[in-house]
């Protein structure tokens, strides 16, 4: 089965539907999959929720789709970045459910894993436990969180195989690969595309189960939010 | 003379012990990385999937893909490794982290922790702080004694908590608590240099009780 889908537009085809959810890959900006947020945009599907650790800036990443109203839901931990979200949430807009980062994770690594729910003691005696119900194991107090799946992940990877095995690069990982196990469908942008067999098995971070297709670009904007440097010496 | 806060982080340094995981949260906590005392090696997490942060790259060398949480360009070390959220925060999460040091709005004195929430602002969201405060061994709060003159060491926090009893200790710029979180209260250890405990008293809402060498 062929994997390798020409252009973003052909690896989203009939994959997109109002009112559906996606999780998209990235820590701030960093290992965004921006081809494919570009190719939602201009698909100009709508009422998505969006299950992503930050929202982009304003003018990039999933900025993008809350400039065009696409978004009706997000699911994340830290959205500071973005006035154009505070100014939508603000209006009531824009529905948004904080996670604690860590619980986000897991939420996503327990769907992808075929777990329903598990307890943590994060956010226990704070507004993220309201609701929900809390157990005592050996003496503390947890509380319970759900998996999280979606119809569809959208990630960036550094290097992929035409197997679909990908490895990512330093911290553009985060999210990427737990959201490539947990949509029912992921789409994997790549920096570099090899032939099965010129990565070393040992090396794959990804394996190609979790994903079902793979577009390759050679440039990418990868914008820095906050460049900090020192002087040379 | 309160400390200043630079001051403060080298006061906070002292709380790292050598072949301590720490985290380090944005604001005065990313200074003591500037103040690790000599012999003493840590190795500083990044929650967004990386152990052994290096300094900031020299200007030219910035490479996108390599952020602090802070999303700060940084360097890799010989020592760094990286991974994914899941994975960093199973190291948070399970205990892994020796020790935590973040920035507060509000500290009660039962160590209940406010620093992610101001109701009827905007709220930007807990990244991973509540997860750095329930699952790191050690939770170390570094801020300013007051703001706007009003106390944040307080009897119960008054903002939406980020963690209940969590806080092992508070440094301000006037001085160094202890807080026991089996609920022994809080203890005042060290005055900032020409505070008095009058000045300090008057200016803390929270009960404490005072340490050794204080009383």
């Amino acid at each position: 089965m062929n994997k390798i889908f020409p252009d973003a537009t052909a690896a989203l085809a009939g994959l997109l539907h109002d009112g559906m959810t996606i999780m998209a890959g990235g820590f701030g900006l960093s290992g965004i999959p921006e081809k494919l947020i570009a190719e939602i945009k201009s698909s100009g599907v709508s009422g998505l929720t969006v299950i992503s650790n930050n929202a982009g800036i304003d003018g990039a990443g999933l900025g993008l789709l809350l400039e065009t109203r696409q978004i009706k839901k997000m699911i994340s931990s830290y959205v500071g970045e973005n006035k154009l979200f505070a100014d939508l949430y603000l209006k009531g807009e824009l529905e948004l459910e904080f996670n604690p980062q860590g619980t986000l994770a897991e939420r996503i690594r327990a769907g992808g894993a075929g777990i329903p729910a598990f307890f943590t003691k994060t956010g226990v005696g704070t507004l993220v436990a309201e609701g929900k119900e809390t157990r005592e194991f050996d003496g503390q107090t947890y509380i319970l969180e759900r998996g999280l799946a979606a119809d569809l992940a959208i990630i960036h990877a550094w290097k992929a195989d035409t197997e679909g095995n990908l490895v990512f690069r330093k911290t553009a990982r985060n999210f990427n690969p737990v959201m490539a196990t947990a949509g029912r469908v992921t789409v994997a942008e790549v920096e570099h595309l090899v032939p099965a067999g010129q990565i070393d098995p040992d090396q794959i971070h990804t394996p190609g189960i979790f994903v079902q297709r793979i577009v390759h670009y050679d440039h990418y904007e990868k914008r820095i939010e906050q460049r900090t440097v020192r002087k040379r010496g | 003379m309160p400390w200043t806060r630079d001051e403060m982080a080298q006061r906070a340094a002292l709380e790292l012990k050598d072949g301590f995981y720490v985290n380090l949260g944005i604001g005065i906590p990313t200074l003591v990385s500037n103040y690790i005392p000599s012999g003493i090696i840590v190795q500083l997490q990044s929650e967004n999937g990386m152990l052994a942060m290096g300094p900031f790259p020299y200007d030219g060398d910035e490479d996108p893909d390599l952020i602090n949480a802070g999303k700060q360009t940084i360097t890799e070390l010989p020592t760094t490794s990286y991974f994914d959220s899941a994975q960093s925060f199973g190291m948070v999460r399970g205990g892994h982290i020796d020790l935590s040091i973040l920035g507060a709005m509000q500290v009660a004195e039962n160590g209940d922790l406010a620093n992610w929430m101001i109701p009827g602002r905007m709220v930007k969201g807990m990244g991973g702080a509540m997860d750095l405060v329930a699952g790191v061994k050690r939770v170390v709060v570094l801020m300013e004694h007051t703001a706007k003159d009003e106390p944040k060491l307080l009897r119960r926090c008054t903002l939406p908590l980020t963690g209940a009893g969590v806080v092992d200790m508070v440094i301000t710029d006037l001085g160094v608590f202890q807080i026991d979180r089996r609920g022994s209260g809080m203890t005042l250890l060290e005055l900032a240099p020409e505070v008095s405990l009058q000045e300090i008293r008057g200016k803390t809402e929270a009960d404490y009780a005072l340490g050794a060498g204080l009383a």
